[in-house]
Formats: structure tokens, C-alpha cells, sequence
């Protein structure tokens, strides 16, 4: 699928889009982190919840649930919260 | 009561002062500057006259603490978030140049339950004792203790702390503690025994382990906590800073909520020599240092910690603290610095101390400034101003 990276974390990956693959959220965090390691820590902590600053987005619709499923012409966006500050 | 220093100091502790604590002549500084925004690097001259000024690196990420690793002379590391990502350690080899990231940064144990912690952000870094090379510990907030063995890629939780029901208990609730969470910091070694460590707890007192981290022990006695508390509580201290001296190691200095503190091991008992301290001045704020051979020299940077707390120094008329006599009396050191109308203050990792002779004293202010001293606080001149917040300050020496 594609996904959507934002700004603080292309150091990453280099570029805006990027492919991703897995059934669920969490799997497409997996692959992405295969791929730019250290990648997944800086949005889900370490008690796979996800990060106060950042939001995900599939297909326009929040979401807030790793196991959510998502198939291949999905696309994610991975967002910034307009937190302020 | 604490013993005199010249009594208490024992034979190894001076043979370490010979030997590792020397002055290196003509060896150059480099001062480590991390702030709310970002890193930079001044490089000095020889005589530490000019600087050139490095940076930013990572502009717009929140840096920590930035530490040169003593025992390679080469190898930074640094403890680095931005406001919406999660924490991480950057490493260097070649002064900034280039950076990799650590592949596992220090992160609590996951919970089945729920129940964990998370890493808000890596707050401070020592790197271990010279004869464990690649061995760094961290501090993180909320407060765990973490270490590295391979030069800080990966890391682990260090020790049963971050998870014991105690020290659980000691540690508090993000409530407890300093505005931007609960700091565990002042991770030290000592240099006759790997073994042998200190950290402290901005909220949750000074602990020590002899056995490498397998038993701990709170270090509190005659630390004072605030007025209608109770001091047998391990909860309520809040040390700021401490150091040890590295010309005698059984000696610690600390900054602490209430007052300046002096311990002198084998004794447990803390004594508070900030009492000597002017009272309009007041013996409250948050940098420690001390000299690198003389252990009665220590600096303090006082701060505002009356009423509301207002963190600025006392009357707007920034001034270094400084004792000859461990604490028994202490000089304004102010020359150079703003005499007026100067409301910054300097942070608990920000100000620190070189080991040339006479020792380089430098420290950054809330304000963006960074400050230095060739003559061990006489006289001071501004390197930088401008700057992003200073949350910390490294003098290094490459090898």
C-alpha cells in the first residue's frame, strides 16, 4: 500500500511515499520499520501504543487501533498532530 | 558530621588525582551545546581565546545531552526527541559529520498488562568506567536506568529499578516531579570500581549500589525536602546535581531543591554547606561542578526558589558561586556577566568545567547564551548568544 510519510520522519526514508506491506496496521509498521529501521519507535512506544503527537490515517478515516485491517489499494497517511508548540 | 577532606581522602583517591586528572596542556576544548532546538559544536583554540561554532545539528530537535566518550576522545553520543516523535540516541565518530541512530533506544520492559511505562525522553548519558569500553548508562524520563554495551546502539533497562514496587513507589507519578516529567540523572562511576555507582532522582532521592547495580540503596541522610514533609520519606528528596570530585572519589557535591550538599564516604551523612551562602542569594538551584584536582573547589549557579518559584537568578544579577574550602565559604564569582536586568538561569546539565590550569568554567542559559571562564570563574566572556534554550553543556577533549 501506499504511505504517506510526514516531514520530521523522511530522514528516514528519503521521500514522501513509500510502499508498505500487511493486513493490518501493525503489520505495515513492521514492514516499514524493515525497511528504516528505528523508524516505528519514533510513532508507537514501547507499550505499542501510539505516540501523543502523531496520527494515522487510513484512506481519510482516523484510526486508532493497530490491529486494524487494511488491504493493498489502501493508502495510509501517517500524520504530525497539530499539537502546537 | 562529614570528616575534613585531607582526612578523609585516601591513598588511591590521590593517586587518581595524579594521573587522571591532570592538566593537559595545549590539548583543544570543544563545548557541547544541546537545546530546545537542536545541537552545536565550539571548537577552541589552544588558548581558549576564539570558537568556531559548529551547528546546528538536527536543527529543530530537542537534544538533552550531548557527551564525548573520555576513554576514545572521539565517539558523541547524544540523547535527542522531537515534539511530536518518540526519543532516540544518535552516535557520531566523527564529530557530527555524520550520526547513526541507535538501533534500540532505551525503552521500559513491555507490560502484558497494560501497566507499563514509556520512554518520554533520554535525558542523560555517562558513559561507564574506563575499563569497560562501549558501556554507557542513560536516565530517562520517567526516571529508569538503562546501559549499553556496544557503544550505545542498543539498550536495555539496567538493574531491577525500573520495575521494583519500591522504587516504583520512591519514583512517583509524572506528578511528582519537575514540570517536564521526572528526571533520573547524575548516573556516576566510580573510577576505582566499576561497580560502584550513583544516580539521582529529581524526584526520588541519590541511591548507590557497590555490587553493579544488583542491590541499590537510597543515600539521603541530612538532605532536607520541603517544609511539611517528612525526610524519612525517600520520595520527597530531589537532588538536582551531583558530582563527584575526581581527585578524591569518596567526595560528592550536590545541588539539590534545598540547598547545596557536601558527603565525604565512608560516611552516609550529607551536610549542608550551602548555609554559608549569602541569604539574599540563597543556596538553591540546579548545576553542580566541580574542580578536576582540587576536591575543596567546587561552583554552584543559584537560582530564584522563592515564593512561586520564579527559576531566574535571584534579582535579575546572574552570578557562579564558587568554594575553595569545600563549601565552608563561597565568592561571588560575576565579573563580565550582566550586572542588571538579567533573567535567565542556567539548567542542571548546563554548566560544567574543563581540565586545563586554570580550569575552563562554562555554562549555558535559558536564554541562549553560552558563557566561559578561563581563570576558574574571575572572569567571564560570552561565546555565543542567541541560541535556542540550553538544556546542556559538555567541555570535551578529543583525543
Amino acid at each position: 500500500m501506499k504511505v504517506l510519510i510526514p516531514t520530521p520522519l523522511r530522514s528516514y526514508t528519503g521521500q514522501a511515499w513509500v510502499d508498505a506491506n500487511g493486513a493490518t496496521l501493525a503489520e505495515v509498521l513492521a514492514d516499514l520499520d524493515c525497511q528504516y529501521p528505528g523508524i516505528r519507535f519514533r510513532m508507537i512506544n514501547e507499550q505499542e501504543q501510539m505516540r501523543r503527537h502523531v496520527r494515522f490515517f487510513v484512506n481519510g478515516d482516523a484510526v486508532f487501533d493497530l490491529s486494524r485491517p487494511v488491504v493493498s489499494t489502501d493508502e495510509l497517511c501517517i500524520v504530525q498532530a497539530l499539537s502546537g508548540g | 558530621m562529614a570528616r575534613s577532606a585531607k582526612k578523609s581522602a585516601p591513598r588511591t583517591a590521590k593517586r587518581i588525582a595524579r594521573t587522571t586528572a591532570r592538566a593537559k596542556p595545549g590539548r583543544r576544548v570543544i563545548v557541547l551545546v544541546a537545546t530546545r532546538k537542536g545541537a552545536w559544536l565550539y571548537h577552541g583554540d589552544a588558548a581558549r581565546r576564539t570558537w568556531r561554532a559548529d551547528g546546528p545539528h538536527f536543527l529543530g530537535h530537542i537534544f538533552n545531552h550531548l557527551v564525548l566518550d573520555p576513554r576514545d576522545g572521539r565517539t558523541l553520543l547524544a540523547a535527542a526527541k522531537t515534539g511530536h516523535l518518540g526519543p532516540t540516541v544518535f552516535r557520531s565518530t566523527d564529530f557530527g559529520r555524520t550520526w547513526k541512530e541507535a538501533a534500540k533506544p532505551p525503552a521500559f520492559a513491555k507490560a502484558a498488562d497494560g501497566s507499563g511505562r514509556s520512554v518520554d525522553q533520554t535525558f542523560w548519558l555517562t558513559p561507564a568506567h574506563a575499563n569497560e569500553p562501549n558501556v554507557w548508562y542513560a536516565g530517562t524520563s520517567p526516571q529508569g536506568l538503562f546501559r549499553s554495551e556496544d557503544g550505545g546502539f542498543t539498550w536495555a533497562p539496567f538493574s531491577y529499578i525500573n520495575d521494583d514496587a519500591k522504587y516504583r513507589e520512591w519514583m512517583g507519578t509524572v506528578q511528582d516531579g519537575t514540570p517536564d516529567g521526572p528526571k533520573l540523572h547524575s548516573i556516576i562511576i566510580d573510577p576505582r570500581d566499576p561497580k560502584h555507582l550513583y544516580f539521582g532522582m529529581s524526584g526520588g532521592g541519590i541511591h548507590e549500589s557497590r555490587d553493579g547495580g544488583k542491590t541499590f540503596a537510597p543515600l539521603i541522610k541530612g538532605m532536607e525536602v520541603v517544609e511539611g514533609l517528612d525526610a524519612t520519606t525517600v520520595t520527597f528528596h530531589d537532588p538536582h546535581c551531583v558530582r563527584m570530585c575526581p581527585s578524591n572519589p569518596d567526595r560528592l557535591y550536590q545541588q539539590n531543591h534545598c540547598g547545596i550538599y557536601r558527603i565525604d564516604r565512608p560516611s552516609d551523612q550529607w551536610l549542608r554547606v550551602g548555609r554559608s551562602m549569602p541569604k539574599r542569594v540563597g543556596d538553591i538551584g540546579f548545576p553542580m561542578v566541580v574542580h578536576p584536582r582540587n576536591a575543596d573547589a567546587a561552583w554552584v549557579f543559584p537560582m530564584d526558589g522563592q515564593t512561586v518559584w520564579p527559576r531566574t537568578s535571584p534579582e535579575g544579577r546572574p552570578a557562579v558561586f564558587g568554594t575553595r574550602n569545600a563549601g565552608k565559604t563561597w565568592q561571588r564569582l560575576a565579573a563580565g556577566l550582566p550586572e542588571k536586568q538579567a533573567w535567565w538561569t542556567v539548567k542542571r546539565q548546563a554548566m560544567t568545567a574543563d581540565a586545563h590550569d586554570p580550569v575552563g568554567l562554562y555554562f549555558g542559559t535559558t536564554s541562549g547564551e553560552l558563557w566561559m571562564s578561563r581563570d576558574e570563574g574571575r572572569k567571564w566572556t560570552c561565546i555565543a548568544r542567541n541560541l535556542p534554550e540550553i538544556y546542556a553543556v559538555e567541555a570535551a577533549e578529543p583525543a
